[in-house]
């Protein structure tokens, strides 16, 4: 089962093509990355699964909860990393942190403070607790490694792992820095300029002299 | 200094409506961020309405209580042509509060004239060490402060009222988490509207108003607001009571003329200096 499905999505801002005809898709339970420079779409991509951008035409259907930790990290600074997590659960009526604590154990000491004044790193996993909080069967992380240390980025990967392993949760993690994209996950995308120009195996890509040329070398 | 308690308690009570006004500017703000200048007439539309319902009739309590309820609905009709748009900006929807109070003019003129009008508000006088003071002041008091205590409360500890805040703090994150941003705004109009509402109706025995007595309103409760910087109703009770004491006391003892001035002044001070220290904060929290 898909818990995405893309089919030929068209989006468009004034008489600009952001995505031209891209076609994606992430099973249950699977890691899939979405590399790409600046300006390919990426963003664009979220926030039309997130229901923001109105796609001009194509398809996208999302079965079950899809959660979103943007670009960008995009906490509520002037409330609390507590509050942060519960506003994730608009949707649903289990309100209490508890689980996402578990998982992310490093934000339970902190929850008081404001979300506003924590490191990048902790923003960060705000921005994934807050997502998770909506239980959700999908997780999309925009650029989980922009503007962070290497240490803080391999900690976050660390646990969205775990959380792959021990919730099944499927991701598709959207990333500019394709050498941490292609460890992590298991098959991926890349795109350029609104299209969908290579697809395959992360570990096939990740050999690929295009990639390797275009990204690996540059990506460090 | 014999005066001095019955103009405390007279300054404060101006100081309470002024409140309840900037509580309405502050709440638009905190959730929409558009400075909402149509909130005096909030005031006026309710307060025309209970001298009407009360020449009518009806009695105390269930007429201010019905004019508040149609500022509130009033609040949310301003909020829908200010916000109603997706993707109006606040700066844009500032201009459409501000035509919309223009033409709330014509619209009050149109059915209450142009004559203050005024009723009859809790009758009598009480004594505070041994001058007599309006009741209707504590009255005013008595009603703003609950009012302000709910408030807080409703934002600091119920899930709406976070759901509210964090509109006003991140409007794309409150998308992402699936806040309906545009229908929380109408709200906080619409809640905006009841504060103003309340406000005019608690002012008007004391104060005759007019169609255009929103000015005054809102130069004082911008004042008020300012000081909080738009987005604390704590601060705001503060700066109204503040600014309330401050004129009556100028009126009492110097020239009563000089009163909207005091608002200005204040306003204008503080403005200056928040505006010289707002940069090092938004850095802090950046």
């Amino acid at each position: 089962m898909n818990v995405i499905e893309v089919q030929d999505l068209v989006v468009r801002y004034g008489a600009a093509v952001a995505l031209d005809g891209i076609s994606l898709t992430v099973a249950a339970a699977e890691l899939v990355a979405l590399i790409g420079p600046n300006g390919a779409g990426k963003s664009t991509l979220v926030n039309t699964l997130g229901g923001i951008i109105k796609p001009a035409g194509g398809r996208v259907a999302v079965q079950g909860r899809l959660a979103i930790a943007p670009e960008g990290r995009q906490v509520f600074a002037d409330l609390s990393v507590e509050d942060n997590l519960r506003l994730g659960a608009w949707r649903i009526r289990q309100r209490d942190p508890g689980h996402v604590y578990d998982v992310l154990p490093d934000l339970r000491p902190i929850r008081h403070r404001r979300a506003g004044l924590l490191s990048g790193g902790q923003q960060q996993m705000v921005a994934v607790g807050r997502a998770l909080m909506a239980r959700p069967d999908v997780l999309v992380v925009d650029e989980l490694s922009l503007g962070l240390a290497p240490l803080v980025v391999t900690d976050l990967v660390a646990h969205l792992r775990r959380l792959h392993a021990e919730w099944g949760l499927a991701v598709l993690l959207i990333e500019q820095n394709a050498r941490l994209a292609l460890s992590l996950c298991t098959r991926a995308y890349v795109l350029e300029a609104g299209r969908i120009v290579l697809t395959g195996p992360a570990q096939e890509l990740a050999r690929s002299p295009q990639i390797a040329r275009a990204y690996l070398g540059a990506s460090i | 200094m014999k005066d001095v308690p019955q103009y405390l308690v007279t300054g404060l009570g101006i100081g309470c409506a002024y409140a309840l006004l900037a509580s309405g500017l502050v709440v638009i703000h905190r959730v929409t961020r558009v400075v909402n200048f149509a909130q005096g007439g909030f005031a006026v539309v309710a307060a025309m309405l209970a001298s009407t319902l009360l020449a009518a009739g009806l009695p105390h309590g269930a007429a201010e209580l019905s004019a508040v309820a149609v500022a509130s609905a009033t609040g949310l009709l301003v909020g829908l042509a200010a916000i109603g748009k997706p993707g109006t900006s606040p700066r844009s929807a500032l201009v459409v509060t501000l035509g919309v109070g223009i033409f709330g003019y014509a619209v009050e003129v149109l059915i209450w004239g142009d004559q203050p009008r005024s009723f009859p508000g809790l009758p009598g006088a009480v004594d505070i060490f041994g001058a007599p003071v309006q009741a209707h002041y504590l009255l005013i008091i008595g009603v703003t402060l609950p009012v302000f205590v709910a408030l807080g409360l409703f934002f600091s500890r119920t899930y709406l009222g976070k759901g509210l805040s964090a509109c006003a703090s991140n409007p794309y994150a409150a998308r992402i988490v699936g806040i309906n941003v545009i229908r929380m705004g109408l709200v906080s109009f619409a809640l905006g509207g009841a504060l103003g509402g309340l406000a005019g109706v608690l002012v008007t025995p004391v104060q005759q108003v007019t169609f255009d007595s929103d000015v005054t309103l809102i130069v004082n409760g911008f004042a008020a607001a300012v000081l909080g910087g738009l987005t604390r109703p704590g601060l705001a009770l503060a700066g109204g009571l503040l600014l309330g004491v401050a004129q009556t006391m100028v009126a009492g003892y110097g020239d009563a003329a000089y009163q909207t001035e005091i608002a200005l002044v204040l306003m204008l001070a503080v403005m200056i200096w928040r505006a010289a220290r707002t940069p090092a904060v938004e850095e802090a929290v950046l």
